[in-house]
């Protein structure tokens, strides 16, 4: 009982410390510096007595806190689960040592800037969803936490809304971060029908357990791990994601350092350590894991060392050692992969923070040791070789020319083929066709066998659509916000087909949907009538600057309709899956890749309204370039 | 390499150099007017232009102005005589309204760029997003100095043909399309090939590149300044706009390849109809008569205090008795208030204030270093040098800045191990700030014990083709130079100190812009060690002696440093000091402490964090650990709130309370009556007080355009420069941090002597005419007789009376500074 009400604790404190610091007023700085570090401080506190309270009386073994069901249906269940293990403990000290220190830090580096307030909510809040997710029991818990990531760290790389690289590049790591957690999505719904419950990872520890169920079921166990790798590998910047941790280094350096430096990349490898014991006896997944991440490293090495810029060498050096730990992982060396992470975490968040200071080093250092050309180990190789290798190097091997073009443009393409939808027209042939498939509903006798195995991919496949055209939409934001809304009731008939399931289950599904598309789509009309001449999705338009509540309004409204753990969606989301069955892996995908490019859109929408450099220019705002 | 250019081009190219922003490296970055290109022009004339033009925010908004005037910090007296005098009584009344109610919204978007977007308006091809992440990452590799492990592998002969060689010798490519490849590949191509192709028509050509390279200033104005000052990088890089601008072209070529196939047109075929062509003449405009009129008020709202404040001097009633010590300080700003206090606490002292190089030009060469650093104004060539020896090493090594973390199996090793030792770093440096190898220290510019060639052995000994050290001659002409501008000719009190300035920072990429603007960015401390030594040679003091200036023997000169940031104070050479002399010495060395807790304490008022009520001490204590901090974005407040300089007897200033705004000159008119020794100080005042100022004011009224934004996401890039995350633009100009509370409010000279001698000076020095003839910095001339105040306005001197009658006098300074944060007005000292 102890144990629950402490480990829970780990989350409800930084949760009420993130609570309470909204309440605080913008000018107030000593105050919501003061509510930052008190929390942080108190969660550390507790986290080194509890550690020492597991080592010393509990002997080190994993706690598993009893399940709390969030939601519960029949055979369904949706689960909050907390654990506790060496991996936990590691994390959960090295995330409350550097926050502590980084809300110290900026306490006093932020003063007078614009946005102290919405800087320590962001830090507080991402802190939250970092203790829930290495707290996390079992993959639903940690998909909350998951998601809460990506949120914060898109609301920290934006932190200068005003600018157009921080805002263009937040959308970018957020697109990636998501599109990583396609895998994730897939492994929990494979795991479903793997296990026929919810798994906690305690459950995994039991070697016998994990290897009879994937005895039975190798190509979903290959399928799981898989899944596990792309989402370890989106968060890790393991290739071919690794372009975006150094575009992510636009918020102040601090933010940069905790984030970027130390906490959030390091996520793959908790991810990899977490469901080790699931893949331990999975030998191809391992082989996987291990080459993924040599390669990675191979290659973010050179990209490190070209870099002639401060902070995105740390990035890339910072890559390449997590490549080893992936590495180390896969040889089931834990400590050693959880020793490197803690020293890695520690060592970057350093060298970012005095990053400014390598310039008045750096040149004391040539003014005293100044040699013309050193000789590096490239002069040893051919020099075409060696020019080849530079000048991809330079180019970061193409890796974010290679995301751009084989993931966002074609999904525009794809999208673009809906370009005659607009906001007038689209119910004109939404409704009838959706009017036909509630019809095939209800009539399901009209459908022959043969068919009938086809509508839910059918349905999902359109529903799909709609997100990407939502994705690639280019002149109207309602069209696009009405699309995605549209999305989610073809995917809730699409999974209508597959088995009768209650009518609730699809409330608590669309109900999300309905309540926050009205909102968003509120605002959207408020501001076309406000602002016609600046409201389309062509370029950023920074309307934050004179419609602030609105935007605010507007990025809840977002959240609830990318089904966020704010909105009933979120459990919906979770529903909908477990009714996909086990053979339907087109319509899975499909489902999937809805729920995740539909994320993507809306937060390109918000994103293109509300932020980046303020079309009017009455005021002083930045170049793009800049 | 010259490239072959037309002539046409060749002026173009050398109009857009002129025009981008002059930032230096930043090793060697100087205050300096971010609009020097415009200065031809009339200071309004020249801000409505830059505007118009490259959609600059010149002035402070409307609706802050609007603020200033409703918080009376804009006085409403002042604002009615301004209109008065600039719109006449008729209009007076009409013109009012307008500055106070009127609304101004949308101002039209900036003239540069209009061309150029028509590949995206035309086309939906955006050249900026295809080719700048390329271009910079070419740049930032090529200019590196010290940052990349693997620097660019081909040796430097220009831009263009180091790309060349790379991409000759490659199997991978910078380019997607065969064309583009083709023309760098082909040393044949000229950029007006490349030109014909994009533009098209050579009439646009100006505008074209104008809009090219305005779309990222930071990058060129570095280039265009490295292509004239390649002696600012210590690896040394040939670069020029041109080979920029080459590639630049070649990569647009290719990506316009890229996305419309092989057959597009040129630019030209799909111009609008009308395109404003760029840096034409400006029209007169309300809304600039508006922001014109709030500047000017504004201005005088303090001016005119301090005008009056000046006219109210009394020299005759200081007493007249034995000096204790006099003090030369550096005619900074920061200077100010610990010269105040000095006189405070050690009521029978005299301070002085001239350019902190002490008139003593030369490079100076630390001990084990590989380069000579100067230390003199930046437009100054030196032909001195002067060698440390048996000095110290003053340099520590920091793991973390080391490559061997950047490696694999470094980086394996070293992250498991001091990556732990980081943690407990990080955690000493957050509770307890200290010194680190990472930190700037004024007082490791020089060894305090190590020894300096001042001297010259033999003027035929030259090192780097400089002599080494300074004949007797030269000593003796320099020191005369310094006594006699200040007016330090007779009464020598027993000791005389020679104060140079520096500044001491951690983490801060601006570093070289905190120290002495007079020493290029270095610590003063050579030079007032040096210059006390030139005073205490009995040769010099023979030589001076013949030229009218007797110094007595129980003088003797000292030379010192003081750390602005940490209110500290070294001294050099104390063993040449007599006994008696070394005992004043310790009785000043008391004054000097209190003083330097008193000044840290004044300065503490606009630090936030540290609560100045507290003893003096104790609040010094406090602010000298922010130099060791790194989470402190604000060490000090350096230049901001500038607003004046005053160059005349300190007698005459000496009463009034100026809130370090003030950089202090002294100067005699008595011993100048031709102002020969005026000119060599406004020579040096208007550029180098009026630059600091200028600068000042751009990055505070833009702090996005002309300044360089928040320095907290800051990336160093190359040590050259700073730009936000990895593919943002260089970001010239001063940091936000550094303007917070600075009042844009142009430089006002004042000089102590005849209107008509102030005038034939200035006139007699075109360059230095202008900044007054164009009011880029503003002057007037206090007559020492009658104290009559003469503005100079239209090219004459104009009587200029002040509105104000009195000037407060202020019974309790310390508890008025404590209470307030903001800048306070003028008072008089009791």
């Amino acid at each position: 009982m102890e144990n629950q009400i402490i480990i829970s604790s780990f989350v409800i404190i930084p949760l009420v410390g993130f609570l309470l610091s909204l309440l605080i007023s913008e000018k107030n700085e000593v105050m919501l510096s003061r509510m930052a570090f008190f929390t942080i401080s108190l969660q550390l506190a507790s986290i080194l007595a509890y550690i020492g309270y597991w080592i010393i009386i509990l002997r080190g073994k994993p706690v598993n806190i009893s399940e709390f069901a969030l939601y519960s249906h029949h055979d369904y269940e949706f689960l909050i689960d907390f654990y506790f293990d060496k991996v936990t403990a590691v994390y959960l000290f090295v995330g409350a040592f550097v926050t502590f220190l980084i809300t110290r830090y900026s306490k006093y580096y932020l003063h007078l800037e614009e946005g102290y307030k919405r800087f320590f909510n962001s830090i507080l809040f991402f802190y939250l969803a970092y203790n829930l997710t290495v707290l996390a029991g079992n993959f639903e818990t940690l998909f909350i936490g998951w998601e809460m990531l990506g949120i914060s760290s898109f609301l920290l790389i934006a932190f200068y809304r005003n600018r157009y690289l921080p805002v263009r590049n937040a959308v970018k790591v957020f697109s990636i971060y998501r599109i990583g957690d396609i895998g994730i999505i897939l492994a929990m719904w494979a795991s479903h029908h793997l296990w026929h419950e919810n798994i906690t990872f305690l459950k995994l520890n039991n070697e016998q357990f994990v290897i009879e169920h994937l005895s039975q079921h190798g190509g979903i166990g290959l399928f799981i791990a898989l899944g596990i790798l792309v989402a370890a590998a989106a968060k890790s910047a393991q290739l071919p994601f690794s372009s975006w941790l150094p575009r992510a280094m636009e918020g102040p350096t601090p933010s940069s350092a905790i984030f970027y430096g130390s906490l959030s990349v390091h996520f793959g490898v908790f991810l990899l350590l977490r469901t080790f014991p699931f893949w331990e006896n999975q030998v191809t997944a391992r082989i996987l894991i291990g080459l993924l991440g040599l390669v990675t490293t191979l290659v973010a090495y050179p990209i490190a060392r070209v870099q002639s810029s401060i902070k995105s060498q740390i990035a890339y050096a910072s890559i390449a050692q997590i490549g080893i730990m992936f590495i180390e992982v896969a040889l089931g060396l834990q400590v050693l992969a959880l020793i490197h992470f803690a020293g890695n975490a520690f060592l970057r968040t350093y060298q970012l923070l005095v990053s400014p200071s390598v310039v008045a080093y750096m040149i004391r250092d040539q003014f005293y040791h100044f040699k013309p050309k050193e000789v590096t180990v490239e002069d040893t190789f051919p020099k075409r070789l060696e020019y080849s290798l530079f000048i991809l190097s330079l180019k970061e091997w193409n890796l974010d020319v290679f995301m751009n073009k084989w993931v966002f443009s074609l999904i525009k393409k794809i999208g673009g083929k809906l370009d005659f939808l607009t906001p007038k027209n689209l119910l004109i042939y939404f409704l009838p066709a959706y009017g036909i498939g509630l019809f095939l509903y209800f009539h399901q006798e009209y459908l022959t066998e043969g068919i009938q195995e086809f509508i839910p991919g059918t349905f999902a496949f359109i529903g799909m659509m709609m997100v990407f055209k939502a994705f690639s939409e280019r002149k109207y934001p309602r069209l696009a916000w009405m699309l995605v809304m549209a999305n989610h009731f073809w995917i809730a008939l699409a999974i209508s087909f597959n088995e009768t399931f209650d009518y609730k289950q699809i409330l608590i599904y669309l109900s999300g949907v309905i309540v926050f598309g009205v909102l968003g789509y509120g605002i959207l009309e408020y501001l076309r009538r406000k602002e016609p001449g600046f409201f389309d999705l062509n370029q950023y338009y920074g309307h934050v600057y004179e419609y602030r509540i609105q935007a605010l309004v507007f990025l809840i409204a977002t959240l609830g309709l990318m089904a966020f753990p704010i909105s009933p969606t979120f459990i919906g989301v979770d529903l909908i899956f477990s009714h996909i069955r086990e053979d339907q892996y087109l319509l899975a995908f499909f489902d999937s890749a809805s729920f995740i490019i539909g994320g993507i859109a809306l937060i390109r929408i918000y994103s293109r309204l509300f932020l980046g450099p303020h079309i009017k220019n009455y005021h002083e705002k930045a170049l793009k370039s800049s | 390499m010259t490239p072959h250019v037309s002539s046409d081009l060749q002026h173009i190219l050398h109009e857009l150099g002129h025009f981008l922003p002059a930032q230096s490296p930043l090793k060697d970055f100087v205050h300096h007017n971010t609009l020097h290109a415009f200065q031809h022009l009339p200071f309004h004339e020249a801000l409505q232009t830059t505007a118009e033009n490259f959609g600059y925010k010149t002035y402070l908004s409307v609706e802050s102005f609007r603020d200033l005037y409703a918080k009376n910090k804009i006085n409403e007296d002042i604002l009615d005589r301004v209109i008065l005098s600039h719109k006449g009584p008729k209009e007076a009344a009409k013109w009012k309204d307008v500055l106070l109610h009127k609304k101004y919204k949308n101002q039209p978007e900036a003239i540069v760029g209009r061309l150029r977007i028509v590949w995206k308006n035309h086309h939906h091809v955006n050249l900026d997003k295809e080719t700048h992440t390329t271009l910079f990452r070419m740049l930032g590799s090529y200019l590196d100095q010290g940052i990349a492990i693997w620097k660019f592998p081909v040796p430097s002969k220009g831009f263009v043909a180091a790309v060349r060689n790379l991409e000759s010798n490659s199997f991978s490519s910078l380019f997607k399309s065969q064309r583009a490849k083709n023309f760098l590949l082909d040393p044949k191509t000229k950029l007006e090939d490349l030109l014909d192709i994009l533009v098209g028509s050579k009439v646009y050509f100006r505008q074209y590149l104008f809009d090219q390279q305005f779309a990222h200033p930071g990058w060129s104005g570095m280039v265009a300044v490295l292509e004239h000052q390649p002696q600012s990088l210590l690896d040394k890089k040939t670069i020029s706009l041109h080979d920029l601008i080459f590639i630049e072209c070649l990569l647009e070529i290719d990506a316009l390849d890229r996305r419309l196939g092989d057959n597009w047109d040129p630019l030209a075929k799909y111009l609008p109809e009308y395109l404003l062509p760029i840096l034409t003449k400006t029209e007169e405009k309300e809304y600039y008569e508006v922001l014109k009129l709030w500047q000017e008020a504004f201005e005088w709202t303090y001016f005119d205090q301090v005008i009056r404040g000046l006219q109210l001097s009394h020299e005759q009633d200081l007493k007249k008795g034995e000096t204790s010590f006099q003090a030369v300080f550096c005619i900074d700003d920061r200077c100010c208030s610990i010269r105040r206090y000095i006189e405070r606490f050690a009521p029978d002292c005299q301070t002085f204030g001239t350019a902190g190089f002490f008139n003593i030009p030369f490079f100076f060469q630390p001990e084990h270093s590989k380069f000579m650093t100067k230390v003199c104004p930046a437009p100054v060539t030196p032909i001195h040098v002067i060698r440390e020896s048996e000095a110290k090493l003053r340099h520590e090594k920091d793991s973390h800045f080391s490559k061997h973390t950047k490696g694999i199996f470094g980086g394996w090793a070293i992250s498991q191990t001091m990556g732990f030792l980081s943690a407990a770093k990080m955690a000493k440096n957050i509770f307890r700030p200290g010194p680190t190898p990472a930190m700037v220290s004024s007082f490791s510019h020089m060894d305090p014990n190590g020894k300096l060639s001042i001297e010259c052995k033999s003027p035929d000994q030259k090192y780097h083709g400089l002599q080494v050290g300074f004949t007797l001659e030269e000593m003796t002409n320099s020191l005369e130079g310094l006594l006699k501008g200040i007016g330090l000719v007779k009464d020598f009190a027993p000791l005389v100190y020679i104060f140079g300035h520096g500044a001491s920072s951690v983490n801060n990429t601006h570093y070289a812009g905190y120290d002495c603007g007079a020493c290029s960015g270095r610590a003063g401390s050579v030079n007032a060690r040096v210059g006390a030594y030139f005073g205490n040679h009995p040769e010099v003091r023979k030589g001076l002696e013949e030229r009218g200036i007797s110094i007595p023997t129980t003088t003797q000169f000292v030379g010192g440093l003081h750390d602005t940031t940490r209110d500290e104070m070294e001294f050099y050479d104390l063993d040449v000091l007599t006994q008696d002399n070394v005992l004043r010495h310790q009785n000043n060395l008391q004054t000097f402490g209190i003083a330097l807790d008193y000044n840290a304490k004044e300065r503490s008022r606009r630090f936030d964090t540290i609560d100045s009520s507290q003893e003096a001490a104790k609040v010094h204590e406090k602010v000298k650990l922010r130099a060791l901090s790194l989470f402190e974005p604000r060490p000090e407040w350096n230049h901001a709130t500038n607003a004046l300089c005053v160059i005349g007897k300190r007698e005459n200033n000496k009463h009034l309370f100026l809130d370090k705004r003030a950089f202090l000159n002294s100067y005699d008119y008595g011993i100048d009556p031709e102002g020969n020794y005026l000119l060599n100080i406004v020579k040096a005042v208007a550029p180098v007080c009026g630059g600091i100022n200028l600068e000042y004011y751009f990055s505070s009224v833009d702090n996005q355009r002309l300044g360089a934004g928040s320095k907290l996401p800051h990336n160093v890039m190359g040590l050259i420069g700073v730009a936000n995350g990895l593919d943002g633009d260089l970001r010239p100009g001063l940091p936000k941090q550094m303007v917070n509370i600075h009042d844009p409010l142009r430089i006002l000279i004042t000089v102590e002597h005849f209107p008509d001698i102030v005038l034939k000076t200035i006139k007699t020095h075109d360059t230095t005419y202008e900044w007054f003839a164009n009011e880029w910095v503003r002057l007037v001339a206090i007559h020492p007789k009658t104290k009559e105040a003469f503005l100079f306005k239209g090219g004459k001197f104009i009587s200029y009376q002040p509105l104000a009658r009195q000037i407060e006098k202020i019974q309790n300074l310390d508890e008025l500074l404590v209470s307030t944060s903001e800048n306070l007005p003028v008072y008089l000292l009791s």
